[in-house]
């Protein structure tokens, strides 16, 4: 291998001295401080800062309308147009999930049900938010298209317990979601 | 026996008015300052948030106050931390360690004149706990002790990192306490007086050090001495500030317990409220230091501009207030040299070990030696005769050339005999 030799910089008198950075460097600080308190730094306004630097200063402030389209929030289970619950409880998400934070206990949908012949549904679906990674797996690898990442992100609780979203919870947050799997309607 | 018992008294009230009212406040204050003064450097917020909560006690908002009540809860984290001792310590040393760090640091408080002196019902007292005729020495004599408490720290910690940090730092302050002794040399010869009230009271009436624009409380140019001698009292004010920001340890300097190599340096294996007495040491080291600049070169509690002498006179009945109003200005004078150290601290990159010492030794040493007879000169020209003058300063400008002359020879490298 060949030996590089770098030559050092040679550094003039003004240079050598030292005094005349310092000097600037004290002006690049205080025209940032000076900008940041007018709310002026350099990006304030495309980060939708609070008027003080570039934060956005959160519990008053969110960044909820910026979120892109393929933002991953909570995992959450949806139901059809017709209050259908998509889940079959065929476990591919509890087996595909990472962490493991998923935990499904089928159930059978009952014959007088009118929905009687999906034949299955969850009698309890929990997801441990504390293990669950956002990654979206789950979503990927539903063939009934009945989970989703929503873009709720505030997931907090005081104990373990809080933590686990159950199948009312996951439903509350999942909401309806119309028009993707039609095989189990009467009208196609 | 009550003429002592008051006199008791009054010193008392000082100690626990000056220390515990006035400078311990300004350690968290100045610390407040320092988050929110570098988050507004560096486009951020800061702490913004702690409080009052009044929603607590039922109340719609809280009240923010700035975050200003953020060091309170800071100090408050700190004393309920565990107060983990390593089994590996050298038990006696390491709880001895932080008190040496912060009882000089405190101590010194004791000389600083804090505002000129106020009358109540006939007696004046002066705003100075201890009015010693030997100020400056007693401030260099008690502040390097502090070097004790930094070095036992790191010995007695009985692990690498803070070793390195505690030899790091005994080092460099003694390095630098050289520096900061020659540096005020011209300054206590321009004053002829070690008082530091006196100096105050000094500069009140005939112009600061550094801004020597009124006379006799009469605003007026200076006169060719004192202009002359303001050369050798800004070289003073440059030495001595920069070796006060490396005797506290501040960031220039702060090569002791720099994060980035030594973990945290000398205070490590310290936890809870004895790191916390580290921590105010350094920041009580500051407002001590920035203290003794402003009374030495920058007027002390004065206003300057021949207003002292109105306000010394200002009363309400028996009472002289103008000590309390000089005490604010004080207090206002050490908040923006505070702020000054925090703007350095987020301005200037840190310096390499080596230039550090080369620094205090091959420059600030010099500089500070030359300084002094280059004050000598300007102070004894009105009683010498030109030739003595001239010659003086030709001697003066020789020296300064030698030395240059003798940095720049020391500085070449042996030319390597091969490649």
């Amino acid at each position: 291998m060949a030996v590089v030799k770098l030559q050092r910089p040679k550094l003039n008198f003004g240079e050598k001295v030292y005094f005349g950075a310092l000097i600037k460097g004290f002006f690049l600080t205080m025209t940032h401080a000076v900008k940041s308190l007018r709310g002026r730094s350099m990006g304030a306004k495309s980060l939708e800062s609070s008027g003080l630097g570039v934060t956005m200063q959160f519990p008053e402030q969110r960044w909820d309308s910026h979120f892109p389209d393929y933002y991953r929030g909570a995992p959450a289970l949806v139901t059809d147009e017709q209050g259908r619950e998509r889940c079959v409880s065929c476990q591919l998400c509890e087996f595909i999930c990472p962490p493991k934070a998923i935990r499904i206990k089928p159930g059978e949908i009952p014959s007088d049900d009118p929905w009687a012949k999906v034949e299955k549904r969850p009698a309890e679906f929990d997801i441990d938010m504390i293990r669950c990674i956002y990654c979206g797996m789950c979503e990927e690898v539903c063939p009934e298209q009945a989970i989703f990442l929503r873009k709720d992100y505030l997931i907090t609780g005081l104990k373990r317990a809080d933590m686990v979203h159950d199948k009312k919870k996951l439903y509350e947050i999942g909401g309806v979601r119309t028009g993707l799997v039609n095989k189990w309607n009467e009208l196609k | 026996m009550p003429e002592l018992l008051i006199q008791l008294a009054i010193i008392l009230v000082k100690v626990v008015a000056l220390t515990f009212v006035v400078v311990l406040p300004l350690v968290p204050v100045s610390v407040y300052f320092e988050r929110r003064f570098s988050a507004v450097i560096q486009d951020r917020v800061g702490p913004n948030r702690v409080g009052i909560p009044l929603s607590l006690l039922g109340f719609k908002k809280d009240f923010h106050f700035f975050g200003l009540v953020q060091p309170v809860a800071d100090g408050l984290k700190l004393f309920l931390k565990e107060d983990f001792t390593p089994a590996h310590v050298r038990t006696a040393f390491y709880w001895m360690a932080p008190a040496l760090t912060v009882i000089p640091a405190l101590i010194t408080v004791c000389v600083v004149p804090f505002g000129s002196p106020i009358t109540i019902f006939g007696h004046t007292e002066k705003l100075v706990i201890a009015d010693l005729d030997v100020g400056p020495l007693f401030v260099f004599a008690v502040s390097s002790l502090s070097v004790y408490g930094i070095t036992l720290a790191g010995w007695s910690s009985n692990s690498k990192f803070p070793f390195i940090g505690g030899v790091r730092s005994t080092a460099q302050m003694i390095s630098y306490e050289i520096s900061l002794g020659l540096s005020i040399i011209p300054v206590l010869l321009y004053f002829g007086e070690l008082n530091l009230g006196r100096i105050v009271q000094h500069q009140a009436e005939n112009g600061w050090l550094l801004l020597p624009f009124w006379k006799n409380g009469q605003i007026s140019l200076p006169d060719m001495q004192t202009a002359l001698f303001w050369i050798p009292a800004f070289i003073s004010f440059i030495i001595f500030t920069i070796s006060i920001f490396a005797e506290t340890n501040r960031m220039p300097f702060d090569l002791p317990e720099c994060e980035t190599e030594l973990v945290g340096g000398y205070h490590t294996e310290y936890s809870s409220m004895k790191f916390a007495l580290f921590f105010m040491g350094e920041y009580a080291a500051m407002v001590i230091g920035s203290a003794l600049i402003i009374t030495l070169f920058l007027g002390g509690w004065s206003v300057g501009f021949g207003a002292d002498k109105f306000i010394n006179d200002l009363k309400i009945g028996e009472f002289q207030i103008g000590g309390l109003i000089h005490l604010g200005v004080f207090v206002a004078k050490l908040v923006a040299f505070i702020l000054f150290f925090i703007l350095v601290r987020w301005t200037v990159p840190r310096f390499r070990y080596d230039q550090l010492m080369k620094l205090g030794w091959v420059i600030f040493f010099e500089a500070a030696l030359i300084n002094v007879f280059l004050a000598a000169l300007i102070i004894a020209a009105p009683e010498l005769t030109a030739a003595i003058i001239g010659t003086g300063a030709v001697l003066l400008v020789a020296l300064t050339g030698a030395v240059i002359w003798v940095a720049k020879v020391s500085e070449e490298r042996p030319k390597p005999l091969r490649l």
